[in-house]
């Protein structure tokens, strides 16, 4: 079995699909090698993973949206996730993503329409110690408020290159 | 590998050991604070010194106040520096065996570190967790030995029994007896599972362990798998936790390297293997049903119990789930004995816990004190109090499944018993302190509607009924909610709380219910006025979108 498209990824994909067939219920294990090569899961990959599987591809859509940890649609150039953990919220975490969304107009879990940023939100990152806790395109920062945070959105939106705050 | 070349690779690695250290903290608190640079930084400045040979550099886990990390700490002089920048590595290097580097030092005498005890942590800081050789140093896996070449899988299980060990993960079961059960059931396999999805907002005692001292969970488990009979293990891992994953893989990889884990592990003719199932954010997962199904690979929905794990598991097999923690008293307990183990803590509650003391809180970090200890000691000793003139307003225990211990009750002692008298949990181990700004109608919505999104859907009352009391709570806040409403609410908990099927659904209304105890003035203050009924029947309990 090979991918129409041709591109290695899958068959990168084909061999964890078929290291993992010995082993019952690796399918989540697969989806997590497949987002991590893909970046996210497209209804294309899920059937690719479906057959790959055989597993019927209702199973594999069920698991995939089951889990806030799968994507189905790509993320933004830039991404900020913020920290909804009880730490950072009684230290005012509740004001940033509102803060973001304003600013950019996208809503929590989304990508603005031009694709630049991603809003995005986490249960707690156990960086409780500098809460507010905000990472940006993978970096942590701690202590955010709403202006540190805007400023660095702003300049991202702007189309400004990737910096850290 | 046998126990004498155990104890030689001990002894090798403590003779390498130099006469002076710098440990240099690589958890995830502190590498988000930048402490890789100043790892980095430290080992450049003491070869630069011409130190090599007499100063070791090591990368240790968790030195506890994460708020003022990046963190190194200095041995044998007893030095603890924060906030520590890159910039800072030669001024410690240069203050090594005089009197330190003043400008960054803290108080390693302070009440913070010297009213702590250290069982589950005892490695943390002080073990470097990618390097098996230094947790041996340190007696590792000695008892892993002992109870496979001395002890009898019963005289194990009775062990943990006797000494009073109760699960870390919030219930507090006593282990010992879900040992037994897992023990006694029939299989043609068993397994044993390690839970590690520490869900709840504001708890990260299992990350800082995981990312610690891996070795001390693996041993933990393989002392299980050998009491109960499993060949088999899983670590359930937060996808949240990159760091602690990839640490655990380093681990089981050096553990089956040396023979201690694997075919014949330790000489002996017993199997045992661990593979890492890595969760993919779902909060319900961290239940024992939903754990299982997402090990399975399904979607993770709760089943009812009976049957318990114990009896039909994994694919239908007798199985063993203990939190992280529970697994990490179990080297100490076969080390020093069931009644060393009996002797902390109070009459039902025994040893230490482990909690994340954080929020309005001037030293947030990693905290283990023995079972019984006050809850003032905890927040106002140990944590230092509201920074600033800031009072306590009150504690919450137990994440969202738990509730809010108000201010009077600090002299409460910490245990299972005295904790779910005052409506709470002790729950995995994370502490908020919420200081006199805090709104709490403000956080039992928070708490709600974070179990609305969790909640996975199975089961109508916690389904809808989330939605509906996230939907009250919004309504009293927002001072549109008359008396009835707040009367709908109490209801609706009750009915939350009784008809839920699993422990998300049955315990989300707590984080309500105990703030409507101790500060129901804040609800019905911001209740209408006047007695019109209004629009209490427009919120139907099924009908949702």
């Amino acid at each position: 079995m090979s991918h129409p498209s041709g591109d290695k990824r899958f068959k990168i994909l084909e061999t964890t699909m078929k290291k993992h067939q010995l082993l019952p219920g690796a399918l989540i294990e697969v989806l997590h090698a497949a987002q991590e090569l893909f970046g996210y899961l497209e209804l294309d990959l899920l059937y690719f993973i479906a057959r790959g599987m055989k597993l019927p591809p209702s199973k594999v859509y069920g698991v995939a949206t089951f889990y806030h940890f799968f994507s189905l649609k790509p993320k933004g150039e830039h991404t900020c996730v913020v920290c909804t953990g009880t730490a950072c919220y009684v230290k005012g975490a509740g004001e940033l993503p509102r803060a973001v969304a304003e600013a950019a107009h996208v809503k929590e879990g989304e990508t603005t329409a031009n694709g630049k940023l991603s809003l995005l939100t986490a249960r707690c990152l156990g960086a409780c110690g500098m809460a507010p806790a905000v990472v940006l395109d993978g970096s942590m920062k701690g202590h955010a408020t709403p202006d540190n945070l805007l400023q660095q959105v702003q300049g991202w939106l702007a189309g400004g290159p990737a910096r850290s705050a | 590998m046998d126990l004498q070349d155990l104890r030689e690779l001990a002894e090798k690695e403590r003779r390498s050991q130099a006469p002076r250290s710098i440990r240099c903290c690589v958890a995830a608190g502190c590498t988000s604070a930048n402490s890789m640079a100043v790892l980095d930084n430290l080992q450049q400045a003491v070869q630069d010194a011409g130190l090599k040979d007499k100063v070791h550099v090591s990368p240790v886990g968790c030195l506890r106040l994460c708020c003022e990390g990046p963190l190194v700490a200095t041995d044998p002089d007893g030095h603890l520096y924060h906030k520590v920048a890159p910039g800072d590595a030669e001024a410690i290097v240069a203050g090594l065996g005089n009197g330190g580097f003043a400008a960054r030092r803290g108080d390693a005498a302070s009440p913070f570190f010297a009213l702590q005890a250290s069982v589950v942590l005892d490695n943390c800081g002080h073990v470097e967790p990618e390097r098996i050789e230094t947790y041996i140093a340190r007696d590792g896996y000695t008892a892993l030995f002992k109870v496979l070449r001395e002890m009898s899988p019963p005289q194990v299980v009775d062990e943990v029994t006797r000494s009073g060990l109760r699960g870390r993960g919030g219930a507090g079961y006593p282990t010992g007896v879900k040992w037994s059960m897992v023990a006694k059931n029939q299989g043609d396999r068993k397994f044993v599972v390690c839970n590690a999805d520490e869900g709840d907002p504001g708890a990260f005692m299992n990350r800082s362990l995981l990312e610690s001292d891996p070795h001390k969970v693996l041993e933990g488990m393989a002392i299980a798998a050998y009491a109960v009979g499993a060949s088999s293990g899983y670590i359930y891992v937060r996808g949240e936790y990159p760091l602690a994953i990839a640490r655990l893989k380093t681990a089981i990889k050096q553990a089956g390297r040396l023979g201690l884990l694997g075919t014949h592990r330790c000489n002996s003719p017993f199997d045992f293997r661990i593979d890492i199932r890595i969760g993919a954010g779902a909060f319900v997962c961290g239940e024992e049903t939903a754990l299982m199904a997402s090990i399975m690979g399904e979607r993770g929905l709760p089943t009812p119990r009976p049957p318990y794990p114990a009896e039909k598991g994994l694919w239908g097999c007798p199985t063993l789930i203990n939190n992280v923690e529970t697994f990490a008293n179990i080297p100490a307990i076969m080390r020093q004995g069931a009644d060393w183990f009996a002797g902390i803590g109070t009459d039902s509650s025994k040893g230490t816990k482990v909690f994340c003391v954080t929020g309005k809180v001037k030293n947030t970090g990693l905290v283990e004190v023995p079972l019984g200890t006050p809850l003032r000691t905890i927040v106002e000793d140990i944590g230092g109090g509201v920074p600033g003139n800031g009072r306590i307003k009150a504690v919450q225990t137990g994440g969202p499944s738990g509730g809010c211990i108000p201010a009077q009750h600090l002299d409460t002692s910490v245990d299972y018993e005295a904790l779910g008298q005052l409506g709470s949990i002790m729950g995995s181990g994370g502490m908020i302190v919420m200081d006199e700004g805090t709104d709490m109608v403000d956080v039992a919505r928070f708490f709600m509607t974070f179990c609305m999104d969790e909640s996975c859907g199975k089961c109508i009352p916690c389904r809808a009924g989330t939605v509906q009391l996230t939907h009250l709570l919004t309504r009293i806040i927002d001072k549109v909610a008359t008396p009835q409403d707040l009367e709908l609410l109490e209801s609706l908990c009750d009915m939350v709380k009784n008809a839920s099927l699993c422990g998300l659904g049955q315990t989300a209304p707590n984080p309500v219910l105990s703030t409507l105890r101790y500060f129901r003035d804040e609800y019905t203050s911001r209740l209408r006025a006047g007695g019109v009924v209004r629009r209490a029947l427009a919120l139907p309990l099924v009908s949702l979108s």
